[in-house]
């Protein structure tokens, strides 16, 4: 079980946009520019004309850690947890977990691809590692 | 230099340091405060002024129970100026604000404070409740749903890449721990007052990679009280000032991971650009640990050493030491004095710049001092003199 995220306006893409198997981030349509967290105007020039994109779900390891602590009863352990920079989408950085292989077997600069693990009406954006 | 318009700390006070105290949090402060008039020589009719971090905080309240209004009243302050949130770079923030106010006339004396009461609210839920929400928002909602559920695991990711990119070693990130908890068997308020060794640290269980126990500050109840006063009000003050010669403070990207770097490195390099003191001035630091490996990159970005260095620096542990050339967190820092949440170390730099650290007391005459809070995507810097 994972804690979930209310889903507003402006999160509801990033959020769900696994159900039809695509990572969306949120977009700038005059400079080209992504935004995330998610906001209603682009960081990089200001422009409201944002909207979800879908990127491809492609990344880089940026760092990550290997959680041994259950944080509650329930939790297994150990799993990592990983910053992934995006390839197509610049300078956006997204805390995952990385899955389908050994805690070990997990380094900086590694290749992954996202996949979807559902949970309610949320898909969690989860990572493994490109082969 | 005219003093007028300078900021200084005066009076100084910290409730007993404990796990689930029967003292009431409120309590707590007031016994934190009345230590602080004393030591000043006020009175509690010359305070005009109170700042806290981060307010009271109605879901988490064993993270802040106690809120700069309700001090207000239940001590009968006439304030002219207060101010409390968790909207600003860190805890060591709401003595930026205070020295702020008092350099603008806004006020002459404001205490400020951090109350926290993590240990006992866990005991006693009917009274401190977790108000848990079915669902995650803000900021939480970035890490929470992978499982990030601590700071913990968002501090050793910036650790991991220390640990890839410059080599540090368990060996050298054990030297704060093991600094921490030798300064605190000289401290008699430590939480934890019991030596460590470096094969205890080495076989601790990890919590997340590369962070083990050790290096984990733990909850406390205890309240730490610092008197912030103008210059102009100076001479009613009983206790030899330290003036707050600069201050610094900066948030990169609040939400942790799309902050490319820790902002311990931009408020380090920017406390200097401030001030005609230099790294080579400064006689003790006392740098934020909640996690060990803050400390190490406040050296770094204090400019102690080059950035990645820090493994290399703080090796052995004896220039860091209480006899070293750079005494760090001598009462034993948030890892063995108790979780005090950033007060602690600005507590501790006025404690030995006024040599009343005791058997912990470092050698020399020391007048500068370094304090910070934070550290992730926000922190805050104090450096701090005695001028006489
Ligand atoms: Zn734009």
């Amino acid at each position: 079980m994972r804690a979930l995220p209310r889903l507003d306006s402006l999160n509801r893409d990033f959020w769900t946009g696994g159900e039809h198997g695509e990572l969306r981030i949120m977009h700038c349509n005059d400079c080209d520019g992504y935004i995330h967290p998610p906001r209603p105007v682009c960081r990089h020039c200001l422009s409201e004309n944002v909207s979800a994109k879908a990127v491809s779900g492609r990344g880089v390891i940026d760092t990550y850690t290997i959680n041994h602590q259950a944080w509650h009863p329930k939790m297994e352990v150990p799993f990592v947890i990983a910053r992934v920079a995006l390839s197509d989408a610049p300078g956006v950085i997204i805390t995952s977990n990385i899955i389908g292989c050994s805690v070990d077997d997990v380094d900086i600069g590694d290749e992954v691809s996202v996949v979807f693990e559902q949970q309610d009406d949320v898909f969690i954006p989860l990572f493994e590692k490109v082969k | 230099m005219t003093m007028r318009n300078e900021a200084f700390i005066t009076g100084i006070g910290q409730s007993e340091i404990g796990r689930k105290l029967a003292r009431h949090p409120l309590l707590l402060t007031v016994d934190a405060v009345k230590e602080a008039l004393a030591e000043a020589g006020l009175s509690i009719e010359q305070i005009d002024g109170v700042s806290t971090y981060p307010g009271r905080v109605p879901q988490m309240l064993g993270f802040s129970p106690v809120g700069s209004d309700e001090l207000i009243d239940a001590l009968g302050i006439k304030a002219k100026w207060y101010a409390g949130g968790g909207e600003i770079s860190s805890q060591l923030g709401a003595i930026v604000a205070a020295a702020s106010a008092v350099r603008t006339g806004q006020a002459r004396h404001v205490i400020c404070y951090r109350t926290v009461y993590e240990a006992g609210a866990m005991a006693n839920p009917a009274e401190y409740p977790m108000m848990r929400r079915d669902r995650v928002d803000g900021n939480s909602q970035w890490t929470a749903p992978f499982n990030a559920l601590s700071a913990a695991t968002w501090v050793a990711q910036y650790a991991m890449r220390h640990v890839k990119k410059y080599g540090l070693t368990r060996e050298q990130l054990a030297q704060i721990a093991l600094t921490d908890r030798a300064n605190a068997l000289l401290n008699p308020r430590a939480l934890v007052r019991e030596p460590l060794s470096m094969d205890e640290y080495l076989s601790a269980r990890m919590v997340s990679d590369p962070l083990c126990l050790y290096d984990c500050d733990r909850h406390s109840d205890a309240s730490t009280v610092l008197i912030v006063s103008a210059g102009d009000a100076i001479d009613e003050v009983r206790c030899t000032p330290v003036r707050i010669a600069a201050m610094a403070g900066s948030v990169d990207r609040h939400s942790w991971d799309q902050a490319e770097w820790m902002a311990s490195y931009a408020t380090g390099r920017d406390l200097w650009q401030r001030t005609d003191y230099t790294p080579a001035d400064v006689d003790t630091v006392q740098l934020y640990d909640g996690f060990s490996f803050l400390a190490l990159t406040w050296l770094e970005g204090l400019g102690f050493c080059e950035v990645g260095e820090g493994g290399k620096f703080i090796e052995g542990g004896s220039r860091i030491a209480l006899d070293g050339e750079l005494p760090l967190n001598t009462f034993g820092g948030q890892i063995a004095a108790g979780r005090l949440h950033g007060f602690g170390f600005a507590h501790e730099a006025v404690v030995q710049l006024r040599g009343l650290g005791g058997e912990r007391q470092i050698n020399g005459d020391p007048k500068v001092a370094i304090a910070t809070s934070g550290g992730g995507p926000l922190a805050t810097a104090l450096l701090l003199a005695r001028d006489a």
